[in-house]
């Protein structure tokens, strides 16, 4: 198992520097500068925003200014952000964890709804529960989350006056009433982004339960006479969520990767926020290494989950 | 004649004999207009009636909260290395200039004791040299005092090249030295009829030298207090996220009495206008939001609700069509719109007056800037004295078709006029933005109606306005005929706006395309107007120069002017924001409050 996953990790190292390698090629090939702004401002004059450009080692060829960040980075220096004249590492871990708490909780929403209700409707399939669940799902991952977003703040923010859309990150309240507030103002953005997660989740969870449900060993546990509850959640879903681990730990890097679209609406200052303002503003040290640690992170996921089916199934052997 | 008469009433008004409003009321008969001879007077050696906006308050704070909305949150807190507004903004509520702008484009003292004026001996008759006393007994927020060490020092920091700030521009070509504990005199080279430019708004915001003199130079970027604000203005520092949040309380030593109001203060970033403008106008969740580039339809809707509405101040910002005088299609030297080329259908200015009296600006102001802009046939537009009363627009396709045909200028079978086997079709780009497409879409139609082609082209704005050499779409290589944007005023003073048009500024490949002068326009009248100007002292004369160098873009079509737009914000009812259109949101955030 050990020996397992060392080889894994050591796999992942090649395929790590091809994917920064190419990361970086588009980013330098891809069009704009970081200092645009200062072009059509006539108070600075043309020849700072080119020492600029020197200072920043913008001008050098692609392959010197790659090789310099590979090695900034095997020493854990993530950049140095042009925009911002801090460390992309110190912007990264502020929003760290503003994302994890919305997207988290998406995440969390979206499979408390998902399984049960996946399972409940394989075990009666085409039954009217089933009927209903399979139309919200439909429903539910053909709105796209900008449309969501929208509807929930024209109802429940403008129409209503229930729940405030911006989003802030230093409550001014104590004890209680910080949590409440906190809850408050995530109620949106995890509606919007936990639904339409479920939606998909649960059909997928309804299909993986169908195929498993038909075996002939849920047959047998059904006649040595166990009850439903009984087969359903010790002998069939066990196997059921073999697949189902699979698309959760490859959902698991956009937990902190954010969500681009819904921080924007709701101005979640999230890693997906920052990422898109970067990318906006030209900001290639942030871009790269947002998107460097996300490629990180669905490798290590990718690992984990194929770690946790030999747990679930014994039978898969990691070798 | 109108010399020695201005200079005695200039005397009478000094002595008291006169009082300003009549002296200003003779000017205005003699068909000057009044803040032309606010400037006079200032000249001549009274000083300027500081027009201050009324402020109410009668105690320092117990205003609560002010919750400010920007739609781009600012990303660094250091003034001299700000980037855009957004930065700029943040950074003003912690530091302080000398003076700041007012709505007319007037200064108001901030740290300065008083603003410099001949009468008071701040300003030199030769225009070489600006005195600026300081305002006693000021406290940076961790106590120390402030002085004239930090003006210089400030000076000396970002003049810095390896300091890499970017107001180097302004502090580059001019000495600060102390004269004393509480006064700094600016030395220029030449003769600077525009003098407000250091040490004044945000380009002036002053450092405290005690904790950046470590961090001059090459190791600018390591100063802590680049993230953490230490200043003199009306907000402490508290908090900063970049990109989402900045966080100011109030101080208790603020050197204005009954200043700040607000208790705390707090800029949120992030989002889009339109929900920024729902958030304050529908909804109040904030009490301020700014740059609102917003259709004035949709505003018009949200104010229906009543709980906000828009503010717009005016400046100089002009959106304008730039026609380039080379050919974009020819190749010298490896360089397009090369200078040594000549555009082969605007060489004829008949082409050029035509694609003038196309531009319907009416339609453009009705149906996509409403409220947020003003038609003009000018590019320059304020402040108020150098502003042309000899241009006029008009819109006219009759006299456009009738001024190519005079030209020779023939319809072809397929409709397009031609010339000489040359066909009079332009290539129209502008950068990606909803209401510039709109209006490239109005011009169009009215070309074609005219019989000249029109392709669209529209760039993403982040590579259009980008310095980057490499890549063709830039506004500064102008591949095209003719190209439309917007050119901001940053002060209340044509110098920098009207400057770019000198031959001397023409962007070629050579300067990298950074020269400004992007139509490449040369001519030596204009170049002429411009340098008088920047060498005259006398006010009358210097906007008498300017007024002129506007007429002749205007004559030779340089630049087809379409909208001058107004700046605009949404602010809850009860806010009374002090804006000005000369200068940023937040610079005068002092002089903020609520009324009940």
């Amino acid at each position: 198992m050990r020996q397992y996953i060392l080889r894994r990790l050591l796999i992942a190292v090649p395929s790590l520097l091809g994917i920064s390698l190419v990361l970086f090629t588009v980013l330098a090939l891809a069009p704009g500068d970081p200092f645009a702004e200062l072009v059509t401002n006539p108070n600075v004059p043309p020849e700072v925003a080119q020492a600029l450009r020197t200072k920043f080692g913008l001008d050098d060829p692609v392959h010197v200014r790659y090789l310099r960040w590979l090695a900034a980075m095997t020493q854990g220096d993530w950049g140095f952000s042009f925009v911002s004249r801090m460390n992309v590492d110190t912007l990264i871990l502020q929003r760290l964890p503003t994302t994890l708490y919305v997207i988290g909780s998406a995440q969390v929403l979206a499979l408390l709804i998902a399984i049960p209700v996946g399972v409940f409707a394989a075990t009666r399939p085409y039954s009217i529960f089933d009927q209903i669940a399979n139309t919200l799902a439909f429903i539910g991952f053909s709105l796209p989350t900008f449309f969501t977003g929208l509807l929930f703040i024209l109802v429940f923010s403008i129409k209503l006056d229930w729940l405030p859309f911006v989003y802030t990150t230093d409550i001014k309240a104590t004890g209680i009433h910080w949590v409440i507030e906190q809850v408050r103002q995530a109620i949106m953005p995890v509606m919007v982004l936990g639904l339409f997660q479920a939606a998909s989740m649960t059909r997928f969870v309804r299909s993986a339960m169908l195929d498993v449900i038909r075996l002939d060993y849920v047959t047998t546990a059904r006649a040595k006479g166990l009850g439903q509850t009984r087969v359903i959640v010790k002998h069939a879903m066990r196997n059921a969520m073999i697949p189902v681990v699979t698309l959760v730990a490859l959902q698991m890097p956009a937990v902190f990767g954010g969500a681009i679209v819904t921080e924007q609406i709701f101005r979640i200052p999230g890693i997906g926020s920052l990422l898109i303002s970067s990318i906006l503003s030209n900001d290639t040290p942030v871009v790269m290494a947002v998107t460097f640690v996300f490629a990180c992170l669905v490798v290590l996921f990718n690992l984990i989950a194929d770690v946790l089916y030999g747990w679930l199934d014994p039978r898969i052997s990691l070798r | 004649m109108l010399d020695n008469e201005l200079r005695t009433m200039i005397d009478e008004v000094k002595d008291g004999r006169m009082d300003r409003r009549a002296f200003v009321q003779h000017l205005i008969a003699l068909g000057l207009t009044a803040p032309m001879a606010t400037q006079i007077l200032a000249v001549g050696g009274v000083a300027m009636a500081q027009s201050k906006a009324p402020y109410k308050p009668t105690k320092r704070g117990g205003g609560g909260p002010l919750k400010l909305l920007w739609w781009q949150g600012a990303t660094l807190l250091n003034p001299h290395f700000a980037t855009g507004t957004k930065d700029q903004d943040g950074s003003r509520l912690f530091y302080e200039p000398l003076a700041s702008w007012d709505a007319a484009g007037n200064l108001c003292p901030i740290l300065a004791a008083e603003i410099p004026s001949t009468q008071n001996g701040g300003l030199a008759a030769d225009g070489k040299s600006v005195t600026w006393k300081l305002k006693p007994g000021v406290k940076w927020h961790d106590g120390k005092p402030f002085t004239a060490d930090d003006v210089v020092f400030n000076w000396e920091y970002a003049r810095d090249p390896a300091t890499a700030a970017l107001t180097i521009g302004v502090y580059q070509d001019i000495t600060v030295e102390k004269v004393d504990d509480l006064t700094v005199r600016v030395l220029f080279k030449g003769p600077t009829p525009f003098w407000a430019d250091a040490f004044v708004a945000v380009v002036g915001c002053i450092l405290p030298k005690h904790l950046f003199a470590d961090y001059k130079g090459a190791k600018s970027r390591e100063a802590p207090n680049n993230l953490k604000p230490v200043g003199t203005g009306p907000y402490k520092f508290v908090e900063f996220k970049p990109g989402d949040l900045v966080r100011g309380e109030i101080n208790p030593d603020y050197h204005m009495p009954n200043r700040p109001y607000f208790d705390t203060i707090e800029i949120k970033g992030g989002g889009d206008a339109v929900s920024a403008a729902r958030a304050v106008i529908q909804t109040g969740e904030f009490d301020y939001a700014w740059n609102m580039q917003v259709e004035d339809e949709v505003l018009l809707r949200l104010e229906k609700g009543g709980k906000g509405k828009t503010v717009y101040t005016t400046g100089g910002d002009i959106e304008f069509i730039a026609l380039n005088f080379t050919d974009p299609n020819t190749e010298i030297d490896g360089e397009r719109s090369s200078i040594k080329t000549k555009h082969p259908l605007f060489s004829d200015p008949a082409v050029r007056k035509a694609l003038a009296l196309l531009v319907d600006r009416d339609a453009v102001q009705k149906h996509i800037y409403g409220r947020a802009g003003r038609t003009t046939a000018s590019f320059l537009n304020g402040p108020e004295q150098f502003v042309s009363k000899n241009t006029k627009w008009e819109f006219s396709i009759e006299k456009a078709t009738q001024l190519l045909e005079e030209a020779g200028w023939k319809a072809g079978a397929d409709g397009i006029r031609e010339k000489d086997g040359r066909k009079l079709k332009l290539l129209y780009q502008t950068s990606i933005n909803g209401p510039r497409q709109k209006t490239q879409a109005i011009i169009k139609q009215a070309c074609q109606k005219a019989g000249i082609d029109v392709e669209l082209k529209s760039v993403v704005a982040s590579v259009f306005f980008s310095s980057d050499v490499a890549n063709p779409d830039t506004y500064s290589k102008f591949y095209a005929d003719i190209e439309m944007f917007q050119i901001p005023m940053t002060q209340p003073d044509p110098a920098q706006h009207m400057r770019r048009f000198h031959s001397r500024f023409v962007a070629t490949k050579e300067n990298k395309w950074q020269g400004r002068n992007f139509p490449r326009w040369v001519n030596k009248e204009f170049d002429a107007a411009i340098d008088a100007a920047e060498a005259e002292v006398d006010p009358v004369k210097r906007a008498a120069f300017y007024i002129r160098a506007n007429d002749i873009m205007w004559e030779d079509t340089v630049v087809i002017p379409v909208m001058h737009r107004l700046k605009v914000g949404a602010a809850v009812n009860s806010l009374r924001p002090v804006l000005s259109g000369w200068t940023n949101d937040t610079d005068n955030i002092q002089d903020w409050y609520r009324e009940a």
